[in-house]
Parts: structure tokens; C-alpha cells; sequence
């Protein structure tokens, strides 16, 4: 396992940044270059880049969609969210249509943020290409397909050129797919979703969207302690504040960034990545949120190792 | 952790202590709804004063109470916050679920003049 790259990384819906968002941040940047010497393209992407990112770019709105980069000529991509139609993009753009590739796509679980982005993911159309679906959900062909049926879609499931196949996954034991041991642990969420453990080479990566930690059960804590455990990567739903999750919204099937920190340092992971973030957060409120979460493992840690907190945006790839 | 709590008119004031992690939430959620379910109460006041830290688990104690509080239409501030529980508070937008105020006698005051009234009175007399 060598890196990890997100195509998508919002929740429930995908989001765009509209006009209001975009003039914001040019007034934002040309307020800070008053006074500047931008006198050069240098001067100026030295400016840019220097920038608080939630000034200079935006986190995305594509949703669920995180590919595993395994060092292997096989593709491996985490949920099928609209952030797989630029993966898909980028896969003909550097491989062509006329050479035959491999996707693993591991599903969390059926929801239309986690699977709307299969209708438009272009090797799915192109003979020659072998598309293998994971999951633990055994309903997990049928939702595909229903997605694509009239009055949904207007292009049937069965117009896929390239080779499909379904893989049903239990939960709780490891399972050797394509060169990485993975294994899967079913979570709290409306008709239950699965997070995946995937370990290769020495190297271990969390997928864990989805999924809400019920703080009254006892044995929650030490269960994804454990499947956590020693990870290089958590990729971890932080889409509400502790306090919408234990309230208003309670049972919603999410999870907060503190608990994130709290499971990551009891697991001793490496590093927290926020995920599937709410689409109602624009970026500077991702960004504060960030910031927050990193100065809450500061106060926490004690004498551990620090926790490395990062958050996703599309387009992120994170080196292992 | 320790808890002791106590009263001044009609509102109760619950002071834990120490480190409320996961590994004590579980007396304190004992300790401390019976207070928040309590009708004779108009108010409820966390004097947090003497805490170190709150884990998720513990915050969630704190939620239910809060929950229970304003279901009988009473109120519940939190008070005397040692910096990084308030940094904790803010993080886990806990501060926006309760009434906030810098110490006790304050809460008091903007929660019942009678308990403000007894506070100072209780004061007085052990000092």
C-alpha cells in the first residue's frame, strides 16, 4: 500500500461552490495582496500557494468515492460515490480505452451517496475491462442495478460492457482480495454500512464511513479500538459536532471528529483523516473544524505519540 | 472521580471532580440525573470548576442531562470551566447546548434571584 487518494469526500449530497463562495475568496486574496510586490508569475503562485487553503481552493463537493493506491497494476477504489466519475475520467485519460484494466470497488454500504457515481463511470461502458464489486450487503447487485432502471436512469445496468462480478464479504474474518488482507466490521447506520481494514506490506488503512459510535455501549469503544489498531491511515466519518450527534441529530447513523481523535489515539494510529463531511460546512467552517480537531489531540495526548489529523478534500493523496 | 452537589433555593448545583473519561461516565451519569430529572428544580448548575478533562462518553452524561433539564422546561448553565475543558466545550460545540457563565454566583443570579439570594446568604454565614 503506497498512498491513498480521495475523488470525493462529501456527505449525504455532493455540494458545488457557487458564484458568492468563489467571489469570497478572491476578495479574501486580493485583500491580503494589497501592498504586495505580485510583479511576477513566481511572486504571484508564491502568494497563492501561501494561502490558507480554504482561500486558495476548496475541499469539493464530489461524495464518497477514496482509492487505495497498492502499488499493484489492479485498481482498488473504496465506495462508488459521484467523486468515481472523475476517478473514472482519470483512469481512460491515462490508460485508453484499449487497455483492459481491473477495479476492485469495495462498497460500504447502499446508500445513493455511496453508489450514485457507477452510471457515469466511464471503464464500466468499455468491453475488456473487469469490474469486481465487494461488500457485505447481499442486496448490494440488486441496489445497483435498481439505480438504473426506468424512470431512474435512462441506460440500464446491462449496457456495462466491461465483465462484472459481486463478491459477497463477511464481516470479522480477513479476506485475501486483490493482494491486500481486508477485512470488514459492520457499523451503526440505517441498514447497517461496513468499514473496511485493508493491510498490505506492513501498511494498514482504515476505511470507516458512515458510522456511528453509540457512547452508552460499553463495548463499542474497545471494538473499534481494536479494529483500528496500529492503522497508518483512519479514514473516519466526522460529519456532525459531538453535540449534534448526541442530540438533535442522535441516530442518524454519524460520527464527530472527537471521537475520531478519542478511537485513533486508543487504537494508536498514525493518522485521522475527517471524511464525508457535512454538506451544510463550507470550507472555511472544514477549515476551523481542522484546526480543532488538531488542537483536541493536542490537549489529549498526554505522553502518547501525537495523532497526525488531517482532513479530506477532493483530490488529497496521502503517501503512506 | 468525586461528585457532590448541593442546593440554593430552587436550583441544585452538581460539582464533579477529576477526570471524567470513560472509565467513570457511568457514576456519573447516576450522580447526575437524578438532579437533572428532579421537578423541584428550575435550574440546574454544572460547577465544573474541579474537572480536569471530558472524554466523548462523559460529554454524552452531560447531553442527557441537558436533555432531561429542558424537557421539564427548566434551565442548566455550565460554569467555572478550567481552560481546556472550555476549549472542549467549544470543540464539541457543547457550549451551544448549555447556558454558560463565567462562575456560580453569576449563574445563579441570571437563573433565580431567590437562589442568589441563598447563595450569598450561605456565604455569609461560613465566612
Amino acid at each position: 500500500m503506497r498512498a491513498v487518494r480521495f475523488w470525493g469526500t462529501r456527505g449525504s449530497l455532493p455540494v458545488a461552490l457557487d458564484a458568492s463562495g468563489v467571489r469570497a475568496k478572491i476578495v479574501a486574496a486580493l485583500r491580503g495582496a494589497a501592498g504586495r510586490d505580485l510583479g511576477s508569475d513566481e511572486a504571484i503562485d508564491a502568494y497563492v500557494d501561501a494561502l490558507p487553503f480554504d482561500v486558495r481552493a476548496t475541499f469539493g463537493g464530489n461524495t464518497s468515492c477514496v482509492e487505495m493506491i497498492t502499488g499493484e497494476a489492479e485498481h482498488v477504489v473504496c465506495d462508488l460515490g459521484s467523486g468515481l466519475r472523475p476517478f473514472g475520467s482519470a483512469m481512460l485519460a491515462q490508460h485508453g480505452a484499449s487497455s483492459p484494466q481491473t477495479y476492485h470497488l469495495f462498497v460500504s454500504h447502499l446508500h445513493w451517496d455511496h453508489i450514485m457515481g457507477l452510471p457515469f463511470f466511464g471503464p464500466a461502458y468499455i468491453p475488456g475491462n473487469r469490474l469486481v464489486f465487494y461488500g457485505g450487503h447481499d442486496t448490494l447487485e440488486s441496489a445497483l442495478r435498481r439505480q438504473m432502471e426506468p424512470p431512474s436512469f435512462p441506460v440500464p445496468f446491462g449496457t456495462f460492457g466491461a465483465s462484472i462480478e459481486f463478491v459477497h464479504l463477511a464481516p470479522d474474518v480477513m479476506h485475501d482480495v486483490a493482494g491486500m488482507r481486508v477485512q470488514l466490521k459492520r457499523q451503526h447506520h440505517a441498514g447497517d454500512s461496513y468499514g473496511y481494514r485493508f493491510e498490505k506490506n506492513g501498511r494498514v488503512v482504515i476505511y470507516s464511513t458512515d458510522s456511528e459510535h453509540k457512547l452508552a455501549e460499553p463495548d463499542e469503544r474497545p471494538a473499534f479500538a481494536e479494529f483500528f489498531r496500529g492503522a497508518d491511515l483512519v479514514i473516519f466519518d466526522a460529519m456532525y459536532s459531538l453535540a449534534e450527534a448526541t442530540s438533535v441529530k442522535a441516530d442518524w447513523g454519524h460520527s464527530s471528529n472527537i471521537v475520531g481523535v478519542e478511537l485513533c489515539q486508543a487504537a494508536r494510529a498514525k493518522e485521522l483523516c475527517l471524511f464525508h463531511h457535512e454538506p451544510a460546512l463550507d470550507d472555511a467552517a472544514l477549515a476551523k473544524m481542522l484546526a480543532e480537531t488538531r488542537r483536541f489531540e493536542e490537549i489529549t495526548r498526554g505522553s502518547a505519540t501525537p495523532l497526525r489529523i488531517s482532513t479530506a478534500y477532493d483530490g488529497l493523496e496521502i503517501t503512506l | 472521580m468525586q461528585f457532590a452537589s448541593c442546593r440554593f433555593g430552587n436550583v441544585a448545583v452538581a460539582m464533579p471532580s477529576g477526570r471524567l473519561d470513560h472509565t467513570v461516565a457511568a457514576d456519573f451519569e447516576a450522580a447526575l440525573m437524578p438532579l437533572a430529572g428532579d421537578v423541584r428544580h428550575a435550574g440546574i448548575v454544572l460547577d465544573l470548576a474541579r474537572v480536569d478533562y471530558l472524554s466523548s462518553v462523559s460529554l454524552r452524561v452531560l447531553m442527557l442531562a441537558a436533555k432531561a433539564t429542558h424537557a421539564r422546561k427548566a434551565r442548566i448553565a455550565a460554569v467555572a470551566l478550567q481552560p481546556i475543558v472550555a476549549e472542549i466545550f467549544a470543540i464539541s460545540r457543547f457550549d451551544s447546548v448549555f447556558e454558560m457563565f463565567p462562575s456560580l454566583a453569576v449563574a445563579l443570579s441570571a437563573m433565580s434571584p431567590d437562589a442568589r439570594a441563598a447563595y450569598d446568604t450561605s456565604v455569609a454565614a461560613s465566612g
